[in-house]
């Protein structure tokens, strides 16, 4: 069966880390849910430069975790925080893209 | 068991937090009260402009109940980063809200010092100049001496060794600059002769105060509990609790990676860690950290200069004819505004549209392409002046609003503006100019400690 990222994990967030990066937050209350996603390999580079329309390049870490039941994804920010152009200085609205994604659980 | 207690009252000074959960906490009996005040969230402004994240009313009613009760039990307050970004004037602007405290509750007898993390630019140029400065990210802008010299204030993060000097002289309150967040929390475990592991590891969870509850707040209460074999967090509000999976997953927060920690002259590596939930059914026991010093000793270094000046309108449209052209329509009033302005030069202004409701919040990374029924812009000039800034602005404006674009029937106006004025003269534009890391000698090279004899005496 798939879903929808959002409705299989208990935090789906981004922030800024530090003011030239944004990292993205995915957190599982369900230990199956995260084993399931995380071997099926489908959060990779790849994916992310597509959701995000990002070079590949950009992206510093994608990384699972598994005592907290969740993964990160990090990349660089074209624009640093705060400054000219930039339209979220907290980096706190940047995770809609991945909630959409469609997992198989 | 020997154990050392640490109180968190909120993630950043000023925040606030319920009384009653700080007298929980001080009736554990804790060795320190501790609280992070900084943060580069809110942009380079706050460090550029020298101002501070919060009220001077938040930050005094914070500090008010933690000095007079650490006062009352004889135990440290310790503060990380001052004022928010940390620097000179961040620090001074708390020293004299703690200094007027002290006098209200008759409590100057308290030994009052300060660790500035200022940085002088010419010890930053030196370094540049010998290589031993690399940035701190992919899209971190070259430094060079002309950009150093148009920063305003450059700060480090300094770690847990000059606060560990400011202890073993005796401070009953320390007002640090800059530090890296959790350094004040593992400063005092140090000091107490903990590993320094759990005392960093701890801090990263107790600077955010009650967010790895759950509930999550930083607006509440955390008790750390450092002991031999690893530390105990415990939320001091009964309406929450922490749990294995909150604990572990907090370490993701506001960082790179999840499990690798770089911090002054330190990896923390929190791979191999286990998280308990104790009997209590609301505490988490955590061991197996692990920490390495880096040779050589590195510190972060954090400066913002001025880049621009910027004047911004708000308005609404409502129109769908509009609506289903507007990247269009606002690609021809720029080019309309930039015509009539050809005596100025093109370098010396920028017109930014925002579009909420279409791509506001992620600009070009947006996926989704769908056309609402109402728009909100948000149109901003970026400019080398305030002036000039203001005049271009208010020629978009009008240009904007009274555009004749391809079949338009609504031809009394083109925006909704909320306010009256509608064109907000903004000020200054920061960027953050440093985010490099930078070689020291040791962790005490560039933070000075000093025993604050109060503003006037000096």
């Amino acid at each position: 069966m798939k879903k929808r990222l959002y409705e299989c994990a208990k935090v789906l967030r981004s922030k800024n880390s530090g003011p030239f990066e944004i990292t993205l937050d995915c957190l599982f209350d369900d230990e199956q849910i995260y084993r399931k996603i995380k071997e099926s390999g489908i959060i990779n580079r790849a994916l992310v430069a597509e959701l995000y329309h990002i070079p590949e390049d950009l992206i510093t870490n994608i990384v699972f975790f598994d005592p907290a039941l969740g993964f990160k994804i990090t990349f660089a920010r074209r624009i640093s925080s705060g400054t000219s152009f930039d339209r979220d200085v907290y980096g706190a609205q940047q995770h809609a893209p991945l909630m959409e994604l469609l997992v198989e659980v | 068991m020997k154990e050392l207690r640490l109180l968190s009252p909120c993630g950043i000074l000023g925040y606030g937090f319920p009384e009653s959960s700080f007298l929980n906490g001080m009736a554990m009996n804790p060795d320190a009260i501790v609280v992070d005040a900084g943060s580069t969230d809110a942009g380079p402004h706050k460090l550029g402009a020298g101002v501070a994240i919060v009220s001077r009313r938040a930050c005094k009613k914070d500090l008010e109940i933690m000095i007079t009760n650490g006062a009352k039990a004889k135990i440290p307050v310790v503060i990380g980063s001052a004022g928010g970004a940390g620097g000179r004037v961040h620090v001074e602007w708390t020293l004299s809200i703690i200094e007027e405290i002290l006098k209200e509750h008759g409590l100057q007898h308290l030994k009052l010092t300060v660790i500035w993390a200022d940085i002088e630019k010419e010890i930053v140029k030196q370094r540049l100049s010998e290589g031993k400065i690399d940035p701190l990210g992919l899209t971190v802008g070259e430094l060079t001496p002309e950009r150093i010299e148009k920063t305003t204030g450059i700060v480090a993060q300094m770690g847990h060794e000059p606060i560990v000097r400011a202890l073993e002289q005796g401070a009953d309150i320390i007002v640090c600059g800059r530090a890296y967040d959790p350094s004040p929390f593992a400063a005092v475990a140090v000091f107490h002769g903990f590993d320094m592991a759990y005392g960093y590891h701890a801090g990263k969870i107790l600077e955010c105060a009650a967010l790895c509850a759950q509930p999550g707040t930083t607006k509440d209460c955390m008790l750390g509990i450092i002991r031999e074999d690893g530390f105990i967090v415990t939320p001091l509000s009964k309406d929450r609790v922490c749990t294995k999976t909150s604990v572990a997953a907090h370490t993701f927060y506001e960082k790179d990676h999840p499990y690798l920690l770089h911090g002054p002259g330190i990896v923390l590596n929190l791979e191999h860690c286990t998280f308990t939930e104790l009997e209590d059914g609301r505490s988490v026991f955590v061991t197996g950290s692990r920490i390495e010093r880096t040779d050589p000793y590195r510190i972060k270094l954090e400066g913002a200069m001025p880049v621009a000046f910027r004047t911004f309108v708000v308005a609404g449209i409502r129109d769908p004819l509009l609506i289903g052209q507007l990247e269009e329509v606002q690609d021809k009033v720029k080019a309309q505004v930039r015509d009539y302005y050809s005596d100025v030069d093109e370098k010396d202004y920028k017109i930014n549209f925002i579009n909420y409701g279409i791509n506001g919040v992620m600009g070009e990374m947006e996926p989704c392409r769908d056309l609402p029924h109402e728009v909100g812009v948000v149109f901003e000039v970026i400019a080398k002046t305030q002036e000039l800034a203001d005049t271009v602005c208010s020629s978009v404006r009008s240009t904007f609003l009274h555009y004749g674009y391809e079949g338009r029937k609504s031809t009394a106006g083109n925006l909704a503006f909320p306010f009256a004025p509608s064109d907000v003269p903004f000020g200054r534009v920061y960027e953050f100019s440093l985010y490099h890391l930078m070689d020291v000698r040791d962790g005490e090279e560039m933070f000075p400690v000093e025993e604050w004899k109060g503003g006037g005496a000096r």
